[in-house]
């Protein structure tokens, strides 16, 4: 025997050199004994650093590692380590070997460390030493070694690996059982974080085993380590197939258990159709019926259709009803995916819901037995079936209705009552029926006093002691402020949740503060909660910062109510959270002087440098009259920047200071000084080297007058129809719009050029249009209008459309809806031209003749952008807004056209009293223009562009070029491109505009030439047109031959605003 | 539906792992990396529940192990909290005084266990008898009954160890 029982005792707190003389002694025997050196751990243990703690948790922590290796007894043997209080019997074969007092931490781990290393078993080393460095406060010593064990561990592994393995393939078949243990250690291995590429034969094999432990570990292994696309799939299937089919109901809980864990495709494709026997199978263990439910539950939700409807669907609903709880908990979760998928098929299931529901709810907690958890009646199945009752509208019968009803205020009344027990576990069930319950009231939307109550029970879960349920009740009032009957109810706790936002130490909870006040914000509190948040941005979790940002945006948007705020907020922004940038619109001096002041601040973010660079640049005279904010010192400002800044905004800084020296002449030098610095004028840069030099010669050589025409300041910004001016426009009276946009308009049509010449004259006959519903349809035909002249104008008023949001209207679809009149104009322009091409060799005639629309509504500036795109087009949208979109469609035939106005109304509820007139300003239009109104619309005539191309050789195309070269024949015009320079949108364009395209005429391919005729009813005008592009510098040189002087001037400004 | 259930410790071992939707193994390395770093960060009085990509994470710390499940947005975050406890009770119960070294050394039991409470990602057995009388049921088909279930049990030692913080 080579353990004689040793027995030690170290007296607990007596003293250090005590403790250190029996340790010594133990380990000198165990040296002596031969079983390994014990030099390491001499050396680990500095005997004289031992100190006593006596801690209960040192006690523990030996328990917890001897428990450890007790356990362990059947993978290895192991001499075994008994606790008792402080005592430390080492025993093998049921000999003890050492008894000690253990009353430290470090020395317990040491001799357990013993121990393991007395046993051989390396592998568990690192296992323990986990464990131990996490107890041990002074564990560096041992972390040290863990390097070394780990490598220990390794090799361990890697021989085990290797022994299994051999024995795999080993001559001597393996028994059941020893492939059992085998596939169990590789199992072992692999959780231990451990890669496996072998043994799956052999756990597929151990499905065949008639033993139930033998086939659950093959099922194990292969649930945990076979993927579903692996090749031996189809042989476990078929085990599967065989187990299902077993009398055993074990083995067939086991096939269910391993369908539903891996669920794959291809097993849904096998086992579908046999699963909902099992389920609505009379006899059928109730275990079974829970795993079929389940499982069938996974298939579906892998592949729906293989999974087929019929018998069991309609039988699978009185599950519901069923005796055993467990039945019932499963079956629910297979119908709720059924009734997502299919909800009028599974009606039948909320009545029976509901009353399983309310047996639930009122029964009291002794009655479900084990189904109640902590003295919660079986919570599990509860939430299901609230969760189940969330696919469908609150129901129509009164009486299930009512019993609803009864159940959810039964589970808020229970929410108020004393909790029956002081454990989590009880609050925590109790109270995630009660939110499954307000979710479903949510969802349901009907009762206001169940929301309202819902609201105020959520608001005492605000101030609870626990996190998580102050979460969730965050959560939970996001939604009930969605709900009309209840946001204000939620508006009440507006100052709890502003606490949490400053007070909550987690970030996810403040995180679902901030989105609190984001849903519980309207007009009424927006300035508060947006001041808030702001001042929470200051200091919020950069995580959430992005977002938070976006929120705050987007209610100062929403709920602007003037500017100054929302310029303040959006500077606020800026300065607080750089990296999102608003493009809305800056209120000039108030700007200039706020981001004079946000630049002062030492820090500022680039983005910031580029607002403050533009706005200076732009509106910095606005201040200069203030000596704190003086030229030089917002020129030192922005420069003092300019080197912390990147490339595109030193640039942007540039532009800013050449504005400067327009609006500063006496900081001229200054700015010189800067541009020609080497730094910027032979900067790498090509951007900021050009804009220097360019700004430098600007600077140096400009006179005054040069430079402000030059810089002038930007015009006011175009009004755009982003949300905030809708939102706005929402709040002031149409007619006031209206009137503005007419007086616009006003100033538009001269410069869209005049009407002269004689024009045809025609009837005016015009029928008010009016519709309800879907839309109005208003037709114009403008016919046979003659011209001998370049071009015509006409300008026609459609007025009295677009219905002023009349909030007083009542509700969507009842009443009608009170037009205020809101004036939609629409000009058309028609230029014609006749043609010199008549008499071309190909006798090809083309026409050509343009339609020119604008039109304005209900406070939209409809200016030449809208009417210019009808110049290249026939079809398109005129005006859109959130009421009304009007749309033209022209079409022409020789020298007549016709041009059809759309209104189509986009609210739910049909436009009453539509009407739309015809406007025409001038008489001398009325005169040129024929203009007939049908009926079911109104027509308007006008003359007409249809494009028949003139093919024409190079020889033909420059005779009939020289032959109308005469100086008032000719118009050539340079101009800057509008558009990105597209050979082939170009070509669209010319094309749509009425000309045709001829190639190879020109020797340079890029460029453009063509013929086109104008048709009017006096005759044809002939033109021919050159267009050159040059890509470098992004300009066109269009010149324009026609036979009419006149005609080409005017051909050429349309197709300028073209291209 | 419950997309994962991860077992690990203060030191960010994996004890066990259960997917009841099917990812690579190399998405599930990730998944695991990126969530033990992440839970293993908070402090012990935060909010037990996070937002996570498309999901929502609860997660509970049992002595040195943490137990956390994936849950979809709809599902009940404090009622997955009780279905960690409950699988806490039923390891407890059946090992007699659950550590996290039973779970490692008995691993087929912890997910048999587990199989027998949850399946497919859902509650299947809410009641702890059940549970249990199914595993014992089990334990008895087990041939050999010569080893024992738990050493701890035969030397009459269930009371140590607890690892269950109430």
């Amino acid at each position: 025997v080579l353990f004689a029982p040793l027995t030690f005792v170290l007296p607990p707190p007596a003293n250090a050199k005590q403790h250190a003389s029996a340790f010594q002694f133990f380990f000198g025997k165990l040296q002596h004994i031969g079983q390994f050196s014990l030099e390491t751990f001499a050396n680990q243990l500095s005997l004289a650093k031992v100190e006593h703690h006596g801690s209960a948790g040192a006690v523990r922590t030996s328990r917890l590692l001897v428990a450890a290796l007790l356990l362990n007894r059947r993978l290895c043997s192991f001499p075994i380590v008994i606790i008792e209080g402080v005592l430390i019997f080492v025993i093998v074969s049921n000999i003890v070997v050492a008894e000690i007092v253990v009353a430290d931490d470090e020395m317990s781990q040491l001799i357990l460390l013993l121990l393991v290393f007395w046993s051989g078993l390396h592998s568990l080393i690192s296992l323990l030493l986990l464990l131990l460095t996490a107890r041990s406060s002074g564990s560096k010593r041992l972390s040290a070694n863990m390097g070394k064990s780990k490598e220990a561990e390794e090799k361990r592994i890697n021989k085990e690996l290797a022994n299994i393995r051999s024995k795999f393939k080993g001559d001597k078949a393996l028994d059941g059982y020893q492939k059992k243990k085998y596939v169990c250690k590789l199992l072992f291995i692999f959780l231990l974080g451990n890669d496996i590429d072998f043994g799956h034969m052999e756990a597929v094999n151990l499905l065949n085993s008639n033993k139930y432990t033998e086939k659950q570990i093959g099922y194990l292994f292969i649930s945990v380590l076979i993927s579903e696309n692996n090749e031996l799939m189809r042989l476990v299937q078929q085990n599967l197939k065989n187990d299902l089919a077993s009398r055993n109901p074990v083995h067939v809980n086991l096939a269910l258990e391993c369908i539903a864990n891996i669920g794959s495709k291809e097993m849904a494709e096998m086992f579908a159709p046999e699963i909902p026997k099992l389920l609505v199978m009379g006899d059928a263990g109730d275990t079974v019926k829970q795993s079929a439910a389940l499982c069938l539950l996974k298939l579906f939700r892998t592949a729906p259709e293989m999974v087929p409807m019929g018998d069991w669907t309609s039988r699978v609903i009185h599950l519901l009803n069923d005796q055993h709880m467990g039945v019932v908990t499963a079956a629910v979760s297979l119908i709720e995916a059924l009734v997502k998928r299919n909800p009028d098929d599974f009606k039948g299931c909320v009545s029976l819901s509901i009353s399983r529901l309310a047996r639930i709810v009122t029964s009291s907690y002794t009655d479900l037995q084990d189904y109640t958890y902590y003295f919660v009646p079986a919570p599990w199945l509860s939430v299901k079936l609230l969760r189940l009752l969330q696919n469908y509208p609150p129901p129509e019968d009164t009486t299930v209705r009512n019993r609803l009803a009864e159940c959810l205020e039964t589970i808020l009344n229970k929410a108020v009552e004393p909790p029956k027990s002081k454990k989590v576990q009880h609050s925590n069930a109790k109270n995630a029926v009660l939110f499954e319950a307000i979710s479903l009231i949510i969802h349901m939307d009907s009762d206001p006093s169940l929301l309202v109550r819902a609201c105020s029970q959520l608001g005492q879960f605000l101030s609870n002691r626990e996190t998580n349920l102050r979460y969730l009740a965050l959560e939970s009032m996001c939604l009930l402020a969605t709900s009309e009957f209840s946001h204000d109810a939620v508006k009440r706790h507006q100052e709890t949740v502003v606490t949490a936002l400053k007070s909550e130490r987690d970030v996810s909870v403040r995180q679902r503060a901030v989105d609190l006040l984001y849903a519980m914000c309207d007009r009424s509190n927006a300035e508060e909660i947006v001041g808030e948040m702001l001042t929470y941005l200051e200091t919020a979790d950069y995580s959430i910062r992005g977002e938070l940002v976006l929120k705050i945006a987007i209610l100062a948007e929403k709920y602007a109510s003037d500017y100054t705020w929302y310029v303040d907020t959006i500077l606020n922004l800026i300065r607080l959270a750089g990296d999102f940038v608003s493009e809305e619109v800056w209120y000039r001096a108030y700007a200039a002087k706020t981001v004079f002041e946000a630049l002062e601040a030492p820090a500022c973010h680039e983005n910031m440098v580029k607002v403050g660079g533009y706005i200076l640049g732009e509106f910095g005279n606005l201040i200069a009259g203030d000596a704190r904010s003086s030229p030089s010192t917002q020129f030192q400002l922005l420069h003092g920047k300019f080197h912390l800044c990147s490339p595109p905004t030193r640039a942007l800084l540039l532009s800013a200071y050449i504005k400067l020296v327009n609006l500063f002449p006496e900081i001229r030098e200054d700015i010189i000084a800067v541009l020609e610095s080497d730094a910027n004028l032979r900067n790498s840069n090509v951007e900021i080297q050009q804009r220097a030099s360019e700004y430098l010669s600007l600077a140096r050589n400009s006179t005054q007058d040069v430079l402000a025409t030059v810089l002038e300041e930007m015009p006011p910004f175009p009004e755009r129809e982003s949300s905030i001016l809708a939102q706005l426009r929402k709040k002031k009276p149409a007619v006031e719009d209206a009137i503005r946009v007419r007086g616009e308009k006003q100033q538009q049509r001269p410069a869209s050029g005049a009407a002269d010449g004689a024009a045809a004259s025609a009837p005016i006959a015009a029928t008010p249009a009016s519709g309800g519903g879907g839309g109005v349809k208003l037709q114009g035909d403008i016919a046979g209008a003659e011209s001998n002249t370049d071009s015509d104008l006409l300008g026609l008023d459609f007025g009295g459309s677009a219905p002023a949001a009349a909030a007083g209207g009542g509700g969507a679809g009842g009443g009608s809806v009170d037009l205020l009149s809101s004036i939609l104009d629409v000009g058309v322009s028609s230029s014609s031209s006749s043609s010199a091409a008549p008499s071309a060799a190909s006798g090809a005639s083309a026409q050509r003749k343009t339609v020119v629309v604008g039109a304005g509504a209900s406070g939209s500036i409809v200016g030449e952008e809208n009417w210019h795109k009808f110049v290249c087009k026939n079809s398109g949208v005129l005006y859109e807004n959130d009421i009304l979109q009007v749309g033209v469609k022209c079409d022409y035939q020789q020298s007549s056209g016709r041009i059809v106005v759309y209104y189509g109304n986009k609210t739910p509820a049909p436009l009453a009293q539509f009407a739309s007139v015809i406007n025409l300003p001038d008489s001398s239009l009325t005169n040129q223009l024929g203009i007939q109104v049908k009926p079911v619309g109104d027509r308007v005539g006008a003359s007409e562009q249809v494009n028949e191309s003139s093919e024409m050789d190079s020889a033909t195309f420059f005779q009939h070029w020289k032959q109308l070269s005469q100086p008032e024949q000719e118009c050539q015009k340079i101009f800057q491109a509008k558009f990105p320079m597209d050979a082939e949108t170009t070509k669209t364009k010319i094309l749509g505009f009425g000309f045709s395209l001829l190639s190879n005429i020109d020797s340079n391919p890029a460029n453009f030439v063509g013929a086109g005729i104008v048709q009017t009813k006096s005759g044809n005008i002939g033109s021919l047109f050159r267009l050159e592009p040059n890509q470098q510098a992004q300009m066109y040189r269009l010149t324009v031959h026609s036979i009419k002087p006149g005609v080409s001037k005017r051909l050429c400004e349309l197709l300028e605003t073209q291209i | 539906m419950i997309h994962f259930m991860l077992l690990f410790s203060r030191q960010g071992k994996l004890r066990l792992q259960k997917w009841y939707i099917s990812q690579t193994d190399k998405a599930k390395k990730k998944i695991t990396r990126d969530l033990v770093t992440l839970i293993l960060a908070r402090k012990p009085k935060m909010c037990s529940f996070l937002e996570w990509k498309e999901l929502k994470i609860v997660y509970k710390r049992y002595a040195s192990l943490y137990f956390c499940c994936a849950i979809e947005q709809q599902d009940n975050e404090l009622l997955c909290l009780e279905v960690i406890h409950r699988y806490v009770e039923l390891l407890d119960k059946y090992f007699g005084s659950v550590c996290e070294l039973d779970i490692i050394f008995n691993f087929e039991k912890a997910y048999f266990m587990l199989d027998e409470f949850i399946l497919g990602g859902e509650v299947q057995e809410t009641s702890k008898k059940n549970v249990l009388k199914a595993i014992a049921a089990q334990d008895l088909l087990q041939e050999d009954n010569n080893e024992p279930k738990s050493v701890l049990e035969d030397l009459g030692l269930a009371n140590i160890a607890s690892a269950l913080s109430s």
